[in-house]
């Protein structure tokens, strides 16, 4: 029978049937973050358990850590701390990999995992962390999970799962300038709705995605979890396979011949049946961004916030602190966030940085910029893309979640009006309070220099 | 884990969509390397008026006198979505809710729940509308049946997953289930190690 690559996926993983469409999958990877990790971590030992294979689990400190620079274990969030250690004695006792603080590989989770090669095409990957779905873009069988789940995880290699179904998402045609996979991404959620994949593994394929870096494929699988998607993948290229080449912990020698090999059966069957399938058309998509606290209340830059269709929507309306009809070029923002697993990679800054070179951010405006990895930052700084940020007036600081959510009491503050990279804009996620906006680097970086939303294309005819 | 079988109480209606595990518990009160002292934390930003004097907000339903009691949420679909932040399931349950009555799940929230005993019932948008209505009533749960009856009067079936519903009423530690495949994991782990070498670090 012809089988879709998540088929493919699940099927290799398989080391129990246990009837009713629940299986037991074996585990090829875990990690696991300071903010739930540490929990996990220590239950496991209080339960007098152990982690079966060390050697494939990773530890990283990114959700609650400090992004100012010269750090120490020390967070606004004053209980911070405790959770940076429970996370480093874990992993110590546990023997596992931990990228700590200072670690020259440090960064979020879901953009180390791909630097260093830890993903890789084919196998299965855990993180008791929602965004895991990120990595997805690997053609990797990668998942959120909670912590009980972690710990089953680490003490059995294995996590019992429902088999979702299977949801196509054909993406053809050329964007237009400056139109970035979140843009495709928003653009998507807003159509389908936040529950439109729920009960669905996506499976992301088309021009367009063929076309993507695998920056811009990570950005697209991050959001998956916004669509409630059980997770996001697309099928391995020659894309991945020279993004992957040379990686520490990607396969070297005859073994990554090997590896290659196997990675080209990777794909779905011409004749695979999905249970749905959704096609979108790049080119019609424009510059997105949200005005309400659900990513589904997305619109493009230059169009109106809508007249409400429900409760949910005049309740997003009061905590946005929004008019509805207003055009989102009026709304005036107080800040600008940079950063994040879904846009803290290289390609994201670089993208921002070409919009604010020889600009400067609107006065008033606090702009912050964490590069998602040591890594990220290191090469950007090579480019000289910190001193474009700096120059602009944005604050260049150390990789981490940060703004992302408040986990590490990071925050714009109460009321604050934020253009941000990030991936929700539910209520309080950046702090109590604060109003988010997400939309592309591009459009963050835009909307700093202009001091109300707008998006690079609008900004250019602008000036 | 205790198991789940029979629960009885008040419900409380909580009839929005969406409402993710950031709302259940926002990030700010997961203040502890631990699965306990969650509950005051629970719907933190709705429940209190301001959140570093903990003034009670009189409007939010699990404050209305009526509700203060309840073991059950109704709630519109995609509960739970969001966060895969477990925090929200271990303090519902330190709170008191024991079940919640929804369309659909979030699904990580979804499986956080078979893990800690926490019912998730699922039905049609449209019965649950139904209990809204009702709520306020005293409401059983029977998880062997598949049944709510609310005021001893009517009844309404709910859904769950056959392998989900004999975890939460056996009460099973998930990772002493899996461990009876020991064997099978093990043969697993050496034949994958076989026909894909690189894997192994
Ligand atoms: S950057 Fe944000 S979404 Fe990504 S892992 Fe960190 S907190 Fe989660």
């Amino acid at each position: 029978m012809p089988k879709t690559l998540f088929d493919k996926l699940w099927d290799a993983h398989v080391v129990g049937d246990l009837g009713d469409g629940n299986a037991l999958l074996y585990i090829d990877r875990i990690f696991l973050h300071e903010r739930t990790g540490s929990v996990a971590l220590k239950s496991l030992e209080e339960g007098g358990r152990k982690v079966r294979f060390p050697a494939h689990v990773f530890g990283v400190m990114d959700h609650i850590v400090d992004t100012q620079i010269g750090r120490t274990d020390t967070t606004q969030m004053p209980s911070g701390k405790q959770f940076i250690s429970a996370m480093r004695s874990g992993c110590n006792w546990a023997g596992i990999r931990l990228f700590d603080i200072n670690d020259p590989d440090q960064g979020i989770v879901h953009v180390i995992s791909p630097e260093k090669g830890i993903v890789l095409p084919g196998l299965s990957l855990v993180c008791p962390d929602s965004h895991t779905c990120s990595q997805g873009a690997f053609g990797a069988l990668a998942w959120g999970i909670g912590s009980s789940e972690a710990e089953h995880a680490l003490a059995t290699n294995t996590l019992r799962a429902a088999k979702p179904k299977a949801l196509r998402i054909t993406i053809n045609g050329d964007t237009d300038n400056n139109v970035t996979a979140k843009d495709i991404i928003l653009a998507v959620i807003a159509k389908i709705g936040t529950n439109g994949a729920a009960g669905y593994a996506i499976e992301f394929t088309g021009s367009a995605v063929d076309a993507m870096d695998m920056e811009a494929r990570m950005t697209l699988c991050n959001m998956a979890v916004e669509l409630s998607a059980f997770t996001a993948i697309i099928a391995p290229d020659a894309t991945t396979v020279s993004y992957l080449k040379n990686k520490e912990y990607a396969p070297k020698g005859a073994m990554w011949e090997q590896a290659k090999a196997d990675w080209k059966t990777l794909k779905s069957d011409p004749s695979a049946l999905f249970s749905q399938t959704i096609e979108i058309n790049a080119s019609d998509i424009k510059t997105m961004v949200s005005w309400g606290t659900s990513p589904e209340q997305s619109v493009t830059a230059t169009s109106r916030v809508p007249t409400p269709q429900s409760k949910d929507d005049e309740q997003a309306l009061i905590y946005m602190d929004l008019v509805p009809e207003i055009r989102l070029s009026d709304i005036k923002i107080d800040a600008a966030f940079i950063g994040s697993c879904t846009n803290g990679r290289l390609s994201d800054l670089r993208a921002a940085a070409a919009i604010l070179k020889n600009n400067h951010i609107k006065e008033n405006i606090t702009a912050i910029c964490v590069p998602g990895s040591m890594a990220v930052k290191m090469a950007a700084e090579a480019e000289g893309l910190d001193k474009i940020f700096t120059e602009a007036g944005f604050e260049w600081r150390l990789p981490g979640c940060s703004m992302c959510f408040y986990a590490g009491g990071e925050s714009f503050g109460p009321n604050a009006r934020v253009i941000s990279t990030t991936n929700r804009n539910f209520e309080n996620r950046q702090g109590p309070g604060t109003r988010t906006h997400i939309a592309s680097p591009a459009t963050v970086a835009a909307s700093a220099i202009n001091g109300k939303i707008c998006g690079p294309n609008e900004l250019e005819t602008g000036r | 884990m205790k198991s789940v079988n029979v629960i009885r109480g008040v419900a409380a209606p909580m009839f929005e969509a969406n409402v993710d595990t950031d709302v259940i518990i926002p990030s700010r009160e997961m203040k502890q390397v631990s699965k306990t002292g969650l509950s005051k934390g629970l719907f933190a930003g709705r429940r209190y008026m301001n959140f570093e004097t903990r003034e009670i907000n009189p409007s939010f339903v699990l404050n209305q006198p009526e509700f203060s009691s309840a073991v059950i949420l109704l709630t519109d679909q995609n509960f739970g979505c969001g966060s895969s932040r477990e925090h929200a399931v271990w303090a519902l349950l330190e709170y008191g809710i024991q079940a919640i009555i929804a369309p659909s799940f979030g699904s990580i929230f979804y499986k956080n729940c078979i893990n800690n005993g926490l019912l998730p019932a699922t039905m049609d948008r449209s019965t649950v509308m139904n209990l809204v209505k009702q709520s306020g009533s005293e409401f059983a749960i029977s998880l062997s049946n598949q049944t709510i009856t609310v005021a001893g009067q009517f009844s309404v079936t709910f859904d769950i997953n056959e392998s989900d519903k004999k975890l939460l009423m056996a009460g099973l530690d998930p990772i002493d289930q899996a461990l009876t495949y020991s064997k099978e994991i093990e043969a697993f782990e050496t034949a994958r190690q076989t026909s894909h070498p690189w894997l192994v670090l």
